[in-house]
């Protein structure tokens, strides 16, 4: 072997191994998948009403409005969300008036049961959170069974 | 050349493979075997393995810090205010410091003691006395709050306390020093005879935790230092030990050291259950207070109590016995087998371990050596089952790895010596720096022992951290046990005096954990459960503001019609129900602490306006993004204004 291959083959040498230490301390390759999914999740549907948001409520449909479900979110809604909701107007956060026409039933839900990750993933929230100044929605650790109900009387406003 | 380029090659070769083994640990982190520095390590986010429930010492309060990073979570306020939690400064917790004494804002807060299940730790309270004026806490381990404090009659120096019994039947508590029973004035020269000692048991409800103070046995006017209850074998036995059985009452440094044995007196608490039912015993009138926090109403109340049952053991045969213990012991700590009683004679040169077994024969057999005060003293040779022989100066105290083997710290030669037990040979001894009292291995105290690390509590460190004037940190040492030799891992400082401290495995504690108050479960009588129950009510010159908060404002945050030489209750209710997010608030001029008030919960402190203007309150607690938003004015007006009262948030 000259003199030069062996420098040569020794430069390549040297290259691999500081390669291989790049790669040996990098990102795992399921790493990568979460943050891919990440990504994903940032793009979502353009139609606000197709965007079912992020949490626990997968899909919803609607009957005919319930009236003793409506009563007792009314109830829920009064005590827990009026400190930052109010029905006649854009307080903290928005109204709920009208709130169907705007935005999908999954969507209200996983707002009220997830809002932290809503707020982190969701487009149509991380906007809002920008709209209210960075006041974030609060989580009342309501239970799936509350956050229907409380979505029931939004359908009376 | 070949060569050159053969030794550069393998060169690289075990380069790359360092480097891929440095990934590979780092990626397994903190695994045993590794540098102390990597045993210690608890990556960010990365949860410890244990807590450890530390005592503040003089500072009177609980620390919770994590083994083994030795980081510190919380300080739990128990015997002293503490102004960053409003405790003893709100409404709602200065009963907790109220005593027959009227309210008092600190304590020595000692030795804290885990709630037991067959002998073995079960997360669900911590009990910690309180030395000065004699009381016993109750600490949730669900929400690291002081739930109840007890008083104890007739005890003076309670530092034989708190330690509870195999299924925390009783907390049981001794008194150190011996005063007059009952308290009278007489010559302190009638110590002898006059002065009695009490050790109190105390009932503890298993469904609530509340204690109620059961009965005392009198015992002789000695000083009573440590105690341990009996376990498994010897469950429903309690041993104290003593010192000073000469009864000096004065420079007891020489005094008390005359004799060359003290006593470790074993108690048969089975037995006084028996003569409580059966009516043996004496209602004797007393004055302690009984202080009792209510989860919802969010508020202390405090009772006094009028009377206590008590057990004269001279009457009653059986029910103690002393064992002759050299010299002046400190430390008296059961192995988890419950079949030796180890007694650190702290002026003695040996470590004594008297057998439980040979103490039952000794008793059944009658082999009396004399009696004190009616007390029947068993005989040294027939109890005792081993020594430990030169093993260090000044022993304090032992704790158990539950692997056959003991660890006793030695206070004079600052070391912790490793010993087995029933061969009594020193197998390993690790300096500390500098001068230990306690030491504590997780459930070290109890039938279970978790043996992997010992966390020995330093009075000294002199040069161990950086200096900041004559005032320094005491601190902690944690040590490896578990190979044949004990490593050093770590220093971490501490608050106050680091006393004792009881260690749990993290999985038994975080699964207890309470994340909010229920709003709807809050009973506080002022509390304002949402935005529309907020107001403000005039009685005389006593005015009530219910408020509201939530991030980022109060309700109401525009208040007039208040007027100089009112007093102004803020009963603040924070209307959150997510974890993590508590909110604070103080008033200009309050001559109080902030109030720091969990999720779901009601506070109040009182402000007594004393200038005409305008003045601000706002939120103490970085709560959001609009934290700095978060804030109200009051309108003060002179005294005899007609200004009516008037609330508002939003003009509304």
């Amino acid at each position: 072997m000259s003199t030069s291959n062996i420098k040569h083959a020794l430069r390549s040498l040297i290259l691999l191994v500081i390669a291989l230490h790049l790669v040996g301390c990098g990102p795992s390759a399921e790493e990568k998948e979460k943050r891919d999914k990440i990504k994903a999740q940032m793009t979502a549907p353009k139609d606000p009403l197709q965007n079912k948001g992020i949490g626990p409520v997968k899909s919803l449909t609607l009957g005919p409005i319930d009236e003793v479900m409506a009563r007792e979110g009314k109830e829920l809604f009064e005590s827990l969300c009026t400190a930052c909701h109010k029905i006649d107007k854009k307080f903290i956060g928005p109204s709920p008036k009208d709130i169907l026409d705007r935005r999908s039933p999954e969507w209200i839900m996983n707002m009220i049961l997830n809002p932290q990750e809503m707020v982190e993933k969701d487009p149509i929230a991380k906007q809002l959170l920008i709209e209210a100044n960075g006041a974030p929605m609060a989580n009342q650790s309501l239970t799936e069974e509350q956050a229907r109900k409380i979505l029931e009387y939004f359908r009376t406003l | 050349m070949k060569r050159k380029f053969k030794l550069i090659t393998g060169a690289l070769v075990v380069i790359s493979l360092l480097a891929f083994v440095r990934c590979q640990s780092t990626s397994e982190g903190g695994a045993l075997g590794g540098t102390a520095a990597q045993k210690v390590y608890v990556a960010p986010g990365e949860h410890d393995e244990f807590y450890a429930l530390v005592s503040g010492g003089f500072s009177g309060q609980l620390a919770v810090y994590g083994l083994p990073s030795g980081r510190l979570f919380r300080v739990v306020p128990v015997f002293s205010v503490d102004a960053e939690k409003a405790y003893g400064f709100n409404e709602e917790t200065k009963p907790m410091l109220n005593t027959s004494h009227g309210f008092i804002p600190w304590d020595d807060a000692h030795h804290p003691d885990i709630s037991q299940t067959n002998g073995e730790l079960d997360g669900r309270w911590v009990f910690i006395n309180g030395n000065n004026t004699p009381r016993i806490a109750r600490i949730s381990l669900s929400t690291f709050e002081t739930e109840e404090i007890i008083e104890l009659p007739n005890s003076a120096g309670n530092h034989s306390s708190s330690f509870v019994t195999e299924n925390t039947e009783y907390v049981v508590a001794g008194t150190r020093f011996s005063v007059p029973v009952p308290q009278q004035d007489i010559s302190i020269d009638e110590y002898k005879g006059k002065f009695k000692g009490a050790m109190s048991f105390i009932k503890v409800d298993q469904e609530t935790g509340h204690m109620d103070l059961s009965f005392q046995i009198m015992m002789p006017g000695f000083n009573y230092d440590l105690a341990h209850p009996g376990r498994g074998k010897s469950h429903g036995w309690m041993f104290f030990s003593t010192y000073n059985t000469e009864e000096a009452n004065s420079l007891l440094e020489v005094n008390a050291s005359q004799n060359d044995k003290d006593f470790i007196a074993a108690i048969n608490w089975k037995k006084a259950e028996e003569l409580i039912a059966a009516g043996e015993f004496t209602t004797m009138p007393s004055e302690y207070a009984h202080n009792v926090y209510d989860e919802s109403t969010h508020s202390a109340t405090s009772t006094i109590k009028k009377e206590v049952r008590v057990i004269d053991p001279s009457k009653h045969p059986g029910l103690v016995y002393f064992l002759p213990t050299p010299k002046s012991p400190h430390g008296c700590d059961v192995d988890p087998t419950g079949e030796y009683i180890i007694g650190s004679g702290k002026l003695a040169a040996a470590l004594t371990a008297h057998s439980f077994t040979n103490m039952l024969d000794a008793i059944e057999n009658k082999k009396f050596d004399g009696e004190a005060y009616g007390i029947p003293i068993l005989n040294y040779d027939d109890v005792v089952a081993g020594v430990v022989q030169q093993a260090g100066l000044g022993p304090l105290h032992t704790e158990f790895d539950g692997k056959g083997n003991a660890y006793t710290t030695f206070f004079i030669s600052s070391e912790v010596v490793k010993w087995k037990l029933g061969t009594w040979e020193v197998l390993d001894r690790q300096p500390t720096y500098y001068s230990v009292g306690h030491l504590m291995i997780p459930g070290g105290n109890s039938r279970k022992p978790f043996g992997k690390y010992v966390l020995a509590m330093n009075k000294i460190t002199k040069d161990r951290y950086l200096p900041t004037g004559p005032e320094l940190t005491q601190s902690a040492q944690l040590y490896d046990i578990t190979g044949d030799k004990m490593e050093l891992l770590l220093d971490f400082p501490t608050i106050g005096e680091p006393h004792y401290a009881a260690g749990i495995p993290a999985d038994l504690i975080k699964p207890r954990q309470t994340k909010i108050y229920k709003l709807e479960e809050n009973n506080h009588p002022f509390v304002a459960r949402s935005e529309k129950d907020t107001k403000v009510v005039r009685e005389g010159n006593e005015v009530h503001i219910y408020m509201t908060t939530i991030r980022s404002h109060f309700a109401p945050d525009n208040i007039e019609g208040i007027k100089v030489g009112d007093k102004v209750y803020f009963h603040v209710t924070n209307l959150e129900q997510d974890y993590d997010v508590p909110h604070g608030i103080s008033m200009i001029g309050a001559q109080t602490s902030e109030l720091l008030i969990m999720p779901g919960q009601t506070e109040t402190f009182i402000w007594y306006p004393k200038k005409v203007g305008v003045w601000p309150f706002y939120c103490t607690d970085f709560c959001s993004a609009l934290h700095q938003e978060m804030q109200g004015y009051v309108r003060v007006s002179p005294k005899g204004s007609n200004l009516p009262l008037k609330w508002t948030l939003d003009g509304e």
